[in-house]
């Protein structure tokens, strides 16, 4: 089988170039998938019958002459959170067993203007709550780096179908990290773009306040593409930024010199390895011209614990929608009125983490506790945007590791209430401030992939994609590939 | 000092209408002392002053002209219902359960 290493820019200039067809990719992608999916269970649903069509609508297109755009004809993957018409969305959790979408959320509605082809729908945590894709009610999806790990996540299964080589590109859904954290594990890019530049309307919402789509990729200047394929201002989301998307890939002009880059302070929670191959990341920025000095975001020890509280306060209420009437799984009739269907239905259809998840919420919700947890993580919250307004004074975006370790071990990390969390420490602070943030891969430590992150200030989305892409035209560190 | 009480699991529990096993119990009890001690960290912040931040970008709320839009048709709108009668949802009797609040 070849080795699919062509980035979306690339095999976009091979359609149309007409050296390939949107239909043969689909197939390599299924090829691809039916070969490795089965140790990897990067995938919980597929449509390779209309997937096959829609690549052969594509085809046709261009045999008239028509392009949609950039993305016409290449296949995509989409995490089971982020909804289509006519398929199923169940972000991996029981009590969505059997749903099927009756609309298309905003970025598939977009993406299928733009002529990409939707080729199946990711596994993730639970209503994407986790950072390792273990705690899917249909089991843990595995790294292509080494199967005994996990890929990160809550998004794992779309990082690993762009690792895997599945298909060029995927979209996630990242509320803590949940996109550039098992981009960084499973050595790609993933980006989370500022708060607002992409429609929530169709993403299964967990935490609306921290909930963002964004595009996983070998790429910076593919996820420039994807990303204006999908963002800008939607009627339908009422958090969405109202000006139009900004043209992303004209921003990649491959020149830092006249950027400060502010190297973080805070990294001691980072493993040897992945320091290192971070500090040689920001080195060879500084050699393409970029200014680097360090900067401090003090409040940034509190962002865990921050988090935890809006997120899960977010999530009890959110969830709050999964009662057994209106759709999902509905546990059979007993002798109880509606109170004891909704605990059943939820007791039957949640699994442990989001049970968890969601006591924690309605317990710093309740009364007595709500100041002392919600407000009091909030008023942090405010904090910790100042530490990022002064930082983004003295410098034009921030650069850290994405992780603080490479992967892990599937079941290392679930005995342990705060390991998993603790993964997210350097992630959660861009959701909260709502910054946009990119992870790109670095290099490896002991064989396994490193991730380096790009924060931006709120709408400068461009910028980060442009250092991230100046870094990769002088990098080849996301050439590298999994073993299988 | 346990921050948190089994009632009181139970309570939440109620409340975000959960129904626990005895060993859901012990783990949620386990778990939330530890997230609760992991948080008690902010105690230490000094907030006084400082406002909230509930959303990150300050939008206003946005208008739009007041006319109908394309809805989901009721047949599609129960089509995912588990119980569905017509175009109506099902529930058991609710009368009973709004006295116990």
């Amino acid at each position: 089988m070849s080795e699919p290493r062509e980035t979306v820019v690339e095999l976009s200039a091979q359609l149309a170039a007409g050296a390939i067809t949107s239909r043969a990719l689909v197939e390599r992608s299924f090829e691809r998938l039916s070969a490795l999916d089965p140790a990897l269970h990067a995938f919980l649903f597929t449509r390779r019958e209309a997937a096959l069509a829609e690549a052969a609508e594509a085809d046709a297109r261009r045999a008239r002459g028509e392009r949609r755009s950039a993305l016409d004809g290449i296949p995509v993957a989409l995490k089971d959170n982020i909804v289509q018409a006519g398929e199923p969305a169940t972000c991996a959790s029981r009590i969505l067993t059997g749903y099927v979408s009756p609309f298309d959320a905003t970025v598939v509605a977009r993406l299928r203007a733009a002529g990409a082809v939707i080729v199946g729908r990711t596994n993730l945590d639970e209503f994407a709550m986790g950072s390792s894709t273990e705690s899917s009610c249909a089991g843990p999806t595995r790294n292509p780096w080494d199967l005994a790990r996990s890929p990160g996540g809550s998004s794992g299964g779309s990082a690993v179908a762009v690792a895997a080589g599945i298909v060029p590109a995927a979209f996630g859904s990242d509320t803590g990290g949940s996109i550039r954290q098992p981009a960084a594990l499973c050595g790609v890019v993933g980006m989370k773009p500022t708060y607002g530049r992409v429609s929530r309307y169709g993403l299964v919402a967990f935490a609306s306040s921290l909930d963002q789509i964004g595009p996983f990729a070998h790429t910076a200047a593919d996820c420039a593409l994807l990303l204006e394929a999908v963002a800008g201002h939607d009627p339908q989301d009422s958090t969405s930024l109202p000006e139009p998307a900004p043209g992303l890939s004209a921003a990649l002009s491959g020149d830092v010199s006249g950027l400060t880059l502010g190297a973080l302070r805070e990294t001691e929670d980072a493993a040897p390895g992945v320091r290192a191959r971070v500090r040689e990341a920001i080195a060879e920025l500084e050699r393409a011209g970029a200014k680097v000095r360090e900067v401090s975001l003090p409040h940034t020890r509190f962002a865990i614990a921050t988090y935890y509280l809006i997120a899960t306060a977010e999530a009890s209420s959110n969830l709050a929608r999964y009662d057994g009437v209106r759709y999902g799984r509905r546990a059979a009739d007993g002798s109880g009125g509606v109170t004891e269907l909704y605990e059943r239905t939820r007791a039957e259809g949640f699994g442990a983490e989001v049970k968890r998840r969601i006591l924690l919420g309605t317990y710093v919700l309740s009364a007595g506790y709500y100041d002392a947890y919600y407000r009091k993580a909030q008023q942090v919250r405010t904090l910790l945007r100042r530490d990022f307004e002064t930082a983004f004074e003295r410098c034009d975006a921030i650069v850290l590791p994405a992780t603080p370790e490479t992967a892990f071990r599937i079941g290392e990390k679930s005995s342990d209430p705060l390991a998993l969390y603790l993964e997210d420490v350097f992630t959660v602070s861009a959701n909260l401030a709502g910054l946009p943030g990119v992870s790109i891969p670095c290099g490896l430590d002991a064989g396994l992939p490193v991730g380096f992150q790009i924060l931006g200030r709120p709408r400068e989305d461009a910028s980060v994609l442009r250092i991230a892409d100046a870094y990769q035209r002088r990098t080849d560190h996301h050439r590298a590939r999994p073993p299988r | 000092m346990s921050r948190i009480s089994r009632a009181e699991v139970e309570r939440i529990a109620h409340l975000a209408r959960l129904r626990l096993d005895a060993a859901e119990v012990e783990d949620a009890l386990l778990r939330l002392e530890a997230v609760l001690d992991y948080v008690a960290q902010l105690e230490a912040v000094d907030t006084r002053d400082v406002p909230a931040t509930a959303f990150v970008i300050p939008l206003a709320t946005p208008m739009r002209e007041d006319v109908p839009g394309a809805l989901l048709p009721p047949e599609l709108a129960v089509a995912n219902a588990p119980s569905p009668r017509g175009t109506a949802f099902t529930v058991p009797r609710v009368l009973d359960d709004e006295a116990e609040g």
